[in-house]
């Protein structure tokens, strides 16, 4: 940047100039992400890549303390900020690509694109030959020079942006804040209710009884070979995660029966033959089980 | 190259952003595009205060960089109560006047 010594240079540095197209491009490409990517964290990531090198550009373009301020302020704060609360909404939540205006994709990018032409054709015909550069006004230190802005000719700007952000604030915590209508039960009360109704007094049946394994998203089985509900957390339940292996339960149940017949010698050995080879062609589970039998 | 070309960057991404909006329904996605559109504003705010030789457009970018701050936080705010309301970010579903 040799801004300081030409009062008016019309071109930049060979450097800026690669760093402008390598940048711009990842830039643009960032920005792309953000609008076209399905699921919400990928463009908070994309947008922050894209913020990154908007950084690096106030570093180029002479403003220093901007350039570290958006690194601290968008990048660190903000996009952190949207990530909290794509993770509070729900990451998996992707959007539906099912157009609900017809065409309306289609009208919006070629909306876009006349925007976009009538942004750089403004800009075009601007008669933006020569700059100036910063060399003078960065002089002194770029936040010194800032800073005996904001504190004269600004002042007043500064002030309203303090009540602004105090405004903020106070608006978020009120919005997001929720106030408990009715006293919430205490445990004594709770279980004198359920005593005084007389619906499962005792506690609720724990998971994994009577199944083949003792894990917690696996219902307990009653007597009579069915799950029990209740034994299953509520949550898993809503999620739909709960494994099932009373089927299984009852298949062996059925194997052990047989296999006690077949040594009890209340069936003939040929017919265990003969069920033999047509187990063999049937489940490989029941081949399993003889062969446990078998040992 | 002339740092006209950080104004035609500003622009591309602004309208990047702007079309971001119409298109997208997610209201946490819509929010982005809003900040990148913001973003696009400094760029530009940035490129005239040096085309220009003053700090005037730094102190620009820097007022806006504090309202976009306080409009995130109200904004997802706003969205975190209409998710618990709703259990929906779309901003179709969030449509309370219509029947």
């Amino acid at each position: 940047m040799s801004g300081a010594l030409a009062a008016a240079a019309s071109t930049t540095s060979t450097g800026e100039a690669v760093q402008f197209w390598v940048l711009g491009t990842v830039a643009v490409i960032g920005a792309l992400c953000t609008i076209l990517m399905r699921k919400a964290v990928h463009s908070a990531l994309s947008l922050a890549g894209t913020m990154i090198v908007l950084a690096v550009f106030y570093l180029a373009n002479g403003a220093y303390f901007l350039g570290v301020v958006q690194i601290v302020v968008y990048t660190g704060a903000i996009m952190m900020l949207f990530l909290f609360v794509v993770m509070l909404v729900g990451v998996t939540a992707a959007d539906s690509l099912k157009e609900t205006l017809k065409g309306q994709r289609w009208l919006a990018a070629l909306c876009g694109l006349g925007f976009g032409i009538l942004l750089c054709a403004g800009i075009g015909n601007a008669s933006l030959k020569t700059f100036d550069g910063l060399g003078q006004a960065n002089s002194g230190g770029n936040v010194e020079g800032l800073a005996a802005l904001v504190f004269t000719k600004y002042v007043f700007a500064f002030e309203i942006t303090g009540a602004l952000l105090i405004t903020a604030a106070v608006g978020a915590m009120v919005l997001t804040h929720r106030e408990r209508t009715e006293r919430a039960r205490s445990q004594r009360e709770q279980s004198e209710e359920r005593v005084r109704t007389g619906k499962h007094v005792p506690p609720l049946p724990a998971p994994g009884v009577y199944a083949r394994h003792n894990a917690v998203d696996i219902p307990g089985l009653l007597p009579d070979g069915t799950t029990s509900e209740l034994s299953v957390n509520a949550t898993l339940r809503g999620r739909g995660q709960v494994r099932d292996v009373s089927g299984e339960a009852l298949a062996e149940l059925a194997a052990l029966e047989q296999r006690s017949e077949r040594w009890l010698g209340r069936r003939k050995p040929e017919g265990t033959e003969a069920e033999g080879a047509g187990g063999a062609a049937g489940t490989s589970e029941d081949a399993e089980h003889r062969k446990g039998a078998a040992k | 190259m002339n740092p006209v070309n950080y104004l035609y960057l500003a622009a591309l991404l602004f309208t990047i952003g702007a079309a971001g909006v119409v298109i997208r329904r997610n209201a946490i996605v819509l929010f982005m595009c809003v900040e990148l559109m913001l973003n696009a504003c400094n760029l530009a705010f940035v490129t005239f205060s040096r085309l220009h030789g003053n700090l005037d457009g730094q102190i620009i970018a820097f007022f806006t960089m504090v309202v976009a701050a306080a409009e995130v936080v109200v904004g997802l705010a706003i969205i975190v109560t209409v998710f618990r309301s709703r259990h929906s970010a779309s901003v179709d579903d969030a449509s309370l006047m219509k029947l």
